[in-house]
């Protein structure tokens, strides 16, 4: 960086420090919270006061008009009662497992070969991995649910069939939806979780691995005393990442299931979004949003629990 | 010797297997979407399907413009995509260059409850935030989704970290002994050292509002106003299920963004994967 007046500063900076310092201060800082002003505001209107009117509504009934009803913890029992809620809680975790699962694992391979020194064309292989995250999430539901057509002609039904299969009716059947909604969000972040898992192992230093080579430890064991703890903050990362994703699963189902709701292809915030937008019911939909967000947290914790022990 | 470069070959052959493996799942809903925008649906429901491309490539794509208002949709897509873009990165670098060069009392704090934000659930205040947009009469109005798309913590985050890491500290205080004001050390430092990080967040930012859903599902209630993501779902609502013609629609919205992808995937993997690995 050609910079002409760095050697100016050191010699400038005594006489001005005594009397101007304090209004320039002042200024900086004036400067300072004007430029981080707008998040904030921002922040406070369109985040955090929707969140807190959000707590407020789950102890109200409410459909968007009239007055607002004080119902206490109603809201919650009448969820926590409703057996299609928890069909919906059931269906977003199994799609949390099948979904993030194969992901996280099948990523750490990919990124395994793609950091292998014998590999060549590596750019190319990283690119065309990573393609699947750039389309959006209605394509890919929009490709995959015509893929994963009931009709014997529907790409997997003609796959399974080569393997003996009978054809399934994905979109209708309680594994079949949970299986093509899984792969759906399978193939669009696995690239992404590559990537970052690619990041990981390029950041582990090479000395490592040569002080490893020198004291005689086999591939397997590099593996295990550097590369997982090594990788292990990644881990972490894309682990909360992913889990709090699946658990806002929303537009893969909505398309695959289309306007019906059917209970096989029900996620927790599909169930939020027809609570709110079709039955008008905003005080069930906010308290709702309040349980997914319990769940989350509880979700995440465990999540960071486990991965702390992996490596340990 | 020898069986050391054996086992070496077939664990390079192992890795070639498993990378052109994963290549080729990769692209192939791509091809297939190709494949099926060109057929009609005769071919397209046939057993064994089709594999290669037909001609229907004009016929599918009229009758997506026949279904939904297709360049319009994209229109308004790449109007608000590019509004929010310019938006976030004007409001990311004033707000992360103050976190990075200026001293002000509560700097951190405030930036860790910026970080704080990232995590929240963005279901969590919908409705509310619905009830906010249509109080404020932006339903169906671009407003409902540029405005609350400047929130960006993630963009802050980015530029403090580069702006710390890439504009040194000599610089900055040498100009403000020669009299610069603060937006000067800003505008004329600050700024053309940090092009490339703008570049890489307007890319994060304008892919993530072209493709987002769920909120512009919420707001953007009459069709004139749709943007593609959801205008795409009113090709799937038809009660005739025409697939070559469905597939036409999605393959042409998603070519703009591929394009854009393949020109600066660079970019756009290398700011991800500091972002992660920090």
């Amino acid at each position: 960086m050609p910079d002409v007046n760095s050697e100016k500063a050191p010699l400038n900076k005594k006489p001005f420090s005594t009397k101007r310092s304090f209004s320039e201060k002042k200024k900086e800082a004036l400067a300072g919270y004007l430029y981080i002003s707008p998040f904030f505001i921002l922040f406070a209107i369109f985040g955090l006061f929707p969140i807190l009117f959000s707590f407020y509504l789950g102890f109200h009934r409410w459909n968007g008009f009239g007055e607002m009803e004080y119902v206490g913890f109603k809201n919650f029992s009448l969820i926590l009662s409703d057996p299609l809620f928890w069909k919906s809680l059931s269906n977003t975790i199994i799609m949390w497992i099948l979904g993030t699962l194969p992901q996280l694992l099948i990523g750490i391979i990919l990124a395994y070969a793609l950091n292998a020194t014998i590999i060549k064309f590596k750019s190319i292989f990283r690119v065309s991995v990573f393609m699947p995250y750039v389309t959006s999430t209605v394509a890919v539901a929009i490709v995959f649910g015509i893929m994963f057509n009931d009709q014997p002609f529907g790409l997997f039904n003609i796959i399974i069939g080569w393997f003996g299969v009978d054809p399934i009716n994905w979109s209708t059947s309680d594994w079949g939806l949970k299986i093509a909604i899984s792969t759906m969000v399978f193939w669009r972040w696995v690239g992404y979780n590559t990537i970052i898992y690619l990041a990981g192992l390029q950041a582990i230093p090479g000395e490592l691995y040569e002080a490893a080579t020198i004291d005689g430890a086999t591939t397997r064991q590099k593996i295990q005393y550097i590369t997982i703890p090594m990788l292990k903050p990644i881990i972490i990362l894309t682990v909360f990442t992913s889990t709090i994703g699946a658990l806002q699963l929303f537009t893969e189902p909505l398309i695959m299931v289309g306007r019906t709701y059917r209970e096989e292809g029900l996620t927790v915030v599909l169930y939020l979004y027809r609570e709110a937008f079709n039955n008008m019911a905003f005080g069930t939909a906010s308290a709702t949003a309040i349980i997914l967000f319990l769940i989350i947290i509880v979700l995440s914790s465990i999540n960071v629990f486990i991965a702390n022990r992996i490596g340990k | 010797m020898k069986s050391q470069s054996s086992s070496q070959f077939i664990s390079k052959a192992f890795l070639y297997m498993i990378l052109v493996i994963a290549t080729l799942l990769s692209i192939f809903p791509f091809y297939w979407m190709f494949v099926m925008a060109t057929n009609t649906n005769e071919v397209i429901n046939r057993i064994p399907p089709a594999i290669l491309p037909g001609k229907e490539l004009v016929a599918n794509f009229t009758k997506v413009l026949n279904t939904i208002d297709f360049f319009g949709a994209i229109w308004n897509t790449f109007i608000v995509a590019s509004i929010t873009t310019i938006g976030v990165l004007i409001l990311s670098s004033l707000a992360g260059f103050a976190f990075a060069k200026l001293n002000f009392r509560g700097k951190n704090a405030l930036f860790v409850m910026i970080l704080v934000t990232m995590v929240i659930p963005p279901q969590l205040g919908l409705i509310p935030q619905y009830i906010i947009i249509s109080k404020l009469n932006w339903l169906s109005d671009f407003k409902a989704i540029i405005v609350p798309g400047l929130i960006d913590a993630f963009g802050i985050f980015w530029m403090r970290q580069y702006i710390s890491s890439n504009v040194p500290d000599e610089l900055i205080e040498a100009a403000k002994i020669d009299g610069c004001s603060i937006f000067r050390v800003y505008w004329n430092i600050t700024v053309p050292i940090i092009i490339p990080a703008f570049a890489t967040l307007a890319i994060i930012k304008f892919m993530y509002v072209w493709n987002d859903f769920l909120w512009p599902l919420v707001v953007l209630r009459d069709e004139e106003s749709q943007t593609i993501q959801v205008a795409l779902r009113g090709l799937i609502d038809n009660y005739v299920r025409d697939n070559g013609m469905i597939l036409s629609g999605t393959f042409w919205a998603t070519v703009p963004l591929v394009i854009i992808f393949l020109l600066f995937n660079r970019l756009f993997i290398s700011s991800l994967t500091e972002g992660a690995v920090k």
